[in-house]
């Protein structure tokens, strides 16, 4: 008997607490990865198509700076999500997602995904609570590194 | 011989919360020597310091350290509070007393006294879950209070270090930090503000590596230390996963300057930082922590 992605995605904090039905309709949207150390999941500007639930190994979200190399903005392992671009126009890469170790990751197909989530807005909403609450994560943390609240403070 | 229990959880600072001398808080004990100098990161250095006597101290207290004509500043102990005859302070260069400090070479004296403050409730701790979360020049606080819980480390469920720094060159205690991440029963992980891509570590902020962690929220006690907004980021997180408001500690540093609870600089709400703390659990403290200061 074959075996289907749905625990892989039930496991997943992402996923977690999701109507198994819908789960089961989300699996054909689903397809395991492995990428090497150094391997691109994405690259800035390529179109979005795609997000990953990482289950192993870490992707560092990088972009090129002329004249400063290679910046690491931040850096996504187990339990996370890679790639928001996918669900917003225009549907781009804003950064490089490069694995900085073996990375197992599960793909799930955006345009599929998109497809189903206007046959069934209540998925839709479903999942976009999900990726809002990401979002507001992800700000909140970005913020927190612009604060450099570890820089020098001055003090006796 | 004095008594040594944890002192945070109480509403009334233990017995060794109470400063040494009671009648005379100023120096009253011969200077320490400097037996070791440790250079952390660029901007950071651990004196090893030997008292002139048996010395004793709990997990989160700490000493005032003095320079003739320059001035004195509060520092946390940041050794091992089994080991009574090398007394280790680590030390950021922000001022001209630290500055002072951090110049210091083996042989040259200090004036010392302490200690000082209420501590992590390690004991109390115990039964359960620990997750020691540090940012920044906030790992030397906690690192006593690791050593103990290491040491009865079949005591505790999973101990948990979570430590985040600015760069991968700020951060302190390198060495140890990979010993303990090769232990099989701790989970160590570690990120960064800002790297170049040749680091292979995290980069972000302590909050995610709470995300991440491993710990049962229902049965967790938490010891935070690092800039107030890397705790208060902290804080929340925590109790997003489930950790109760009272099991959660904070260590505080506002402007200490007596130590003894007499200038009142050092005043959050109705607690004196010196005297009242530093380690505070959150659950006393949060209606305080976001007020602007005037």
């Amino acid at each position: 008997m074959p075996q289907t992605l749905e625990p892989l995605l039930r496991d997943h904090k992402f996923f977690a607490g999701l109507d198994p039905d819908y789960l089961s309709l989300l699996v054909g949207c689903a397809a395991n990865e492995v990428f090497p150390a150094d391997a691109f999941l994405f690259r800035e500007g390529e179109p979005a198509q795609t997000f990953y639930l990482i289950r192993e190994g870490k992707v560092a979200l990088e972009i090129a700076a002329p004249g400063r190399g290679v910046l690491v903005v931040q850096t996504l392992g187990e339990g996370d999500v890679a790639g928001f671009s996918w669900l917003i126009a225009p549907h781009r890469w804003e950064f490089d997602g490069r694995a900085v170790e073996p990375v197992r990751a599960v793909r799930m197909d955006g345009m599929c995904l998109r497809a189903k989530f206007d046959d069934d807005p209540r998925l839709g909403y479903e999942l976009m609570r999900r990726f809002a609450r990401l979002t507001v994560n992800r700000l909140q943390a970005t913020r927190l590194q612009l604060l450099d609240v570890y820089g020098r403070a001055h003090g006796n | 011989m004095r008594t040594v229990t944890d002192s945070a959880g109480s509403n009334q600072p233990g017995p060794t919360a109470r400063p040494r001398g009671d009648t005379s808080p100023w120096i009253d004990s011969e200077p320490w020597e400097v037996v070791g100098i440790r250079h952390d990161s660029p901007d950071v250095v651990t004196l090893d310091l030997a008292p002139p006597g048996p010395f004793e101290f709990l997990p989160g207290q700490f000493n005032m350290l003095y320079q003739p004509g320059i001035g004195e500043v509060p520092i946390s102990i940041s050794g091992d509070p089994a080991d009574h005859r090398h007394v280790l302070h680590t030390i950021r260069d922000v001022g001209p007393v630290t500055s002072a400090l951090c110049a210091l070479r083996p042989g040259d004296q200090v004036g010392v006294r302490g200690p000082y403050g209420t501590s992590w409730p390690v004991a109390a701790a115990e039964g359960g879950d620990l997750v020691i979360v540090a940012g920044g020049i906030g790992l030397p606080p906690l690192r006593p209070a690791l050593y103990q819980a290491l040491s009865r480390r079949d005591h505790y469920g999973r101990v948990v270090l979570l430590y985040g720094a600015r760069t991968p060159g700020d951060l302190l205690f390198t060495d140890e930090l990979g010993a303990w991440r090769a232990r099989f029963d701790m989970h160590v992980s570690v990120t960064v503000d800002a790297a170049d891509p040749d680091w292979r570590g995290n980069v972000g902020v302590v909050p995610d590596l709470l995300r991440r962690a491993p710990f049962d929220p229902g049965a967790t006690s938490a010891f935070v230390v690092g800039p107030e907004i890397m705790i208060r980021f902290t804080v929340r997180a925590l109790v997003e996963a489930g950790v109760t408001d009272d099991r959660i500690y904070l260590s505080l540093e506002r402007n200490m300057q007596c130590a003894v609870g007499m200038c009142g600089h050092c005043q959050l709400g109705p607690y004196l930082v010196c005297r009242d703390g530093p380690v505070f659990s959150h659950q006393k403290v949060a209606r305080w922590l976001g007020i602007r200061e005037a």
